[in-house]
């Protein structure tokens, strides 16, 4: 520690003529050191958190005799590709449904979400009403509470109300844990938009509605994408409202489904279920991929206070 | 239907407006508590009924006999009663403590190292910061269960990759053996939760000047007196809340467990969140899985309470006021 922290000095002190000085005072690392101290544990992570991808990926696309024959085929390459599993997912089982139930209930709970968060974050943030402060904490306090002890409640209410096995019982629930989040992040997204604008509408005249609509929205669309991308992430992400809720099999949403369905006896048919795994997470990816900036600033911004 | 009412309104009011009589509507529609109140309906409904009912109700069903399919009643504390006295409820709370607590502390030491080494300057990094969120993207269940496969007894890829390196002679048996599936299940949480902790966290060191570096290094200071005086104190208000969240969610985690092992081996990965809805789901037992998630209550309010308080505390040494 006592050299890196000497030659660090040397680096300070020439530095100053330095014009790349973004760079810092790590220009003058040794290359070899620069390898052991930063690339190789980046390497490392990097193997680490991608190769379970990796390996869904390659187990979904090998012939049942390749699987577990480690001994003939090497386990981390395929050697004749086949979408074998895949066909099976999408041809024999309900797995386009069980898409197509977690696509709608990840839409509508967003869009009822985003929505219902925009009319709170505005009131809360712009409006001022007397108590406002208060209604802004307690919906912090709604997001921290985890559905894990909500679900048994929820699932007599769920029953109550006759939406059992109904994907509306999910549409209604998400929103409980989407739309604090997306109001916090919002409150958040009006608060920098300058209040000057608002002020100026109204003294031409404009209602409220017209400032909502016309001003703080318009301004405000980067804010609704993230809280937009991260809402549907999250409901697509969700797992125990899914499972307790929702009991026929063409009702159920993608993680429940691969679960549950696809797991039937001791042998697992571990290709098909790598398979359903993979199609589940491409829809989130696709959209993160486009939207990499927008999520990380909505994951970010939601623990910034 | 509720998210066209403020639309409808607010068309009311405009039409109101253009009348005289209306004139007094229209005003009351500008006055931000009345106007505050509608815009806030929508949202205060829905949580009302779906999320603050519910905590109450979750309350109440631990004090009943409630089971699926029978309207319980009053029992005061039973539920409780038996709890204290089943050995399997303390082991998922002992479960639960140790997974959240080694979690965590693996998930904030590779989380802040894996963020120092994104916020160096770095061919390709806004592209390998986009492939390290990915584990947290992904939906839990289905890279729980690329996770399941990987730790197979039979086929295990790790156990399969240590032979042939000569590293051991058997395979594991990643989940079958108590401290194994724990060992396993508390890997594959801190898998998904460094690259939330490590994003959040390298958002937070990008706040920090440059020039507080410049000075201190001018000034002498070493490489670790930069991450010691500088950094750490610059990074504890964003570590509270993000290590806070973390382990709430570590707390309340079930997807992991309900995927990788439902519990097993003899209990050895029971969750407080598991067995609640064990008891509760397949078991029958509303009433009691409710009380388990109540227990739960409490550590998580400590949680919070330890971290805000943590944090105002060091915001107070360092002489901060905000």
């Amino acid at each position: 520690m006592s050299s890196y922290a000497r030659q660090d000095d040397s680096a300070g002190t020439v530095i100053k003529d330095n014009p790349h000085d973004s760079e810092g005072m790590r220009y003058l690392d040794s290359r070899l050191r620069r390898f052991v101290t930063t690339y190789l544990p980046l390497s490392v992570f990097v193997f680490v958190l991608l190769f379970p991808f990796y390996w869904m990926s390659i187990t979904a696309l090998k012939p049942n005799h390749q699987l577990t024959d480690y001994d003939n085929y090497s386990p981390f390459w395929v050697s004749e590709p086949t979408l074998r599993h895949i066909r099976y997912l999408l041809f024999e089982t309900s797995y386009p449904n069980w898409f197509w139930n977690t696509i709608v209930i990840s839409v509508a709970a967003t869009f009822i979400s985003l929505v219902f968060a925009v009319f709170a974050a505005y009131a809360i943030e712009r409006l001022r009403f007397s108590g406002s402060r208060w209604v802004g904490l307690s919906i912090f306090l709604a997001y921290l509470v985890p559905p894990s002890i909500l679900f048994i409640p929820l699932a007599l209410i769920v029953f109550k109300l006759g939406l059992y096995d109904s994907p509306l019982a999910l549409i209604l629930t998400y929103p409980t844990f989407l739309m604090p989040f997306c109001t916090w992040l919002l409150m958040g997204y009006f608060r920098s938009i300058p209040y000057e604008l608002e002020e100026c509408a109204l003294i031409d005249g404009a209602s409220r509605w017209q400032i909502l609509t016309k001003i703080t929205l318009p301004l405000a669309v980067p804010g609704l994408i993230s809280a937009g991308i991260f809402a549907f992430t999250l409901s697509w992400n969700e797992f125990i409202y899914a499972l307790t809720f929702i009991a026929s099999s063409e009702n159920k949403t993608v993680p429940v489904g691969v679960l549950t369905e696809l797991v039937r006896s001791d042998v697992y048919e571990w290709g098909s279920l790598m398979a359903g795994a993979l199609l589940g997470s491409l829809p989130v990816v696709i959209l993160y991929s486009f939207f990499v900036e927008h999520y990380v600033s909505s994951m970010t911004g939601a623990v910034k206070e | 239907m509720t998210v066209q009412q403020p639309n409808t309104t607010a068309d009311q009011a405009s039409a109101a407006g253009r009348s005289k009589a209306g004139f007094r509507a229209a005003s009351i529609l500008e006055d931000r508590n009345v106007l505050g109140f509608l815009f806030m309906l929508p949202a205060a409904t829905l949580l009302l009924v779906f999320l603050t009912y519910p905590l109450a109700l979750g309350v109440w069903l631990g004090f009943t006999d409630t089971r699926i399919g029978r309207e319980g009643v009053f029992v005061g504390l039973e539920n409780y009663e038996i709890l204290w006295g089943d050995s399997v409820f303390w082991l998922s709370v002992f479960n639960t403590l140790l997974y959240t607590t080694v979690a965590s502390v693996f998930k904030f030491a590779l989380g802040l190292w894996l963020a120092l080494l994104l916020n160096q300057h770095l061919p390709f990094k806004a592209f390998l910061r986009a492939i390290v969120l990915l584990p947290f993207v992904v939906p839990t269940v289905l890279s729980a269960i690329a996770f399941w496969w990987i730790y197979d007894a039979q086929f295990s890829i790790i156990s399969w990759a240590l032979i042939e390196l000569g590293l051991i002679d058997a395979r594991i048996n990643f989940l079958g053996d108590p401290t194994n599936a724990r060992a396993s299940v508390i890997a594959a949480n801190i898998w998904r939760g460094i690259p939330f902790v490590a994003i959040t966290l390298l958002a937070g060191l990008q706040t920090i000047p440059q020039s507080l570096y410049e000075a201190a290094t001018l000034d002498g200071a070493t490489a670790w007196q930069r991450f010691r005086f500088i950094t750490l104190p610059m990074l504890t208000p964003i570590i509270a809340v993000v290590m806070t969240f973390s382990v709430l969610l570590t707390f309340t985690d079930f997807q992991l467990i309900y995927v990788l092992t439902r519990g097993g081996p003899v209990n050895a990965t029971h969750l407080m969140a598991t067995l609640s809805f064990q008891r509760a789901i397949p078991g029958g037992q509303l009433g009691e899985g409710a009380a388990i998630a109540v227990a739960m209550i409490p550590f998580l309010l400590a949680a919070i309470l330890f971290s805000y308080f943590g944090l105002q505390r060091r915001k107070w040494q360092q002489g901060g006021r905000d």
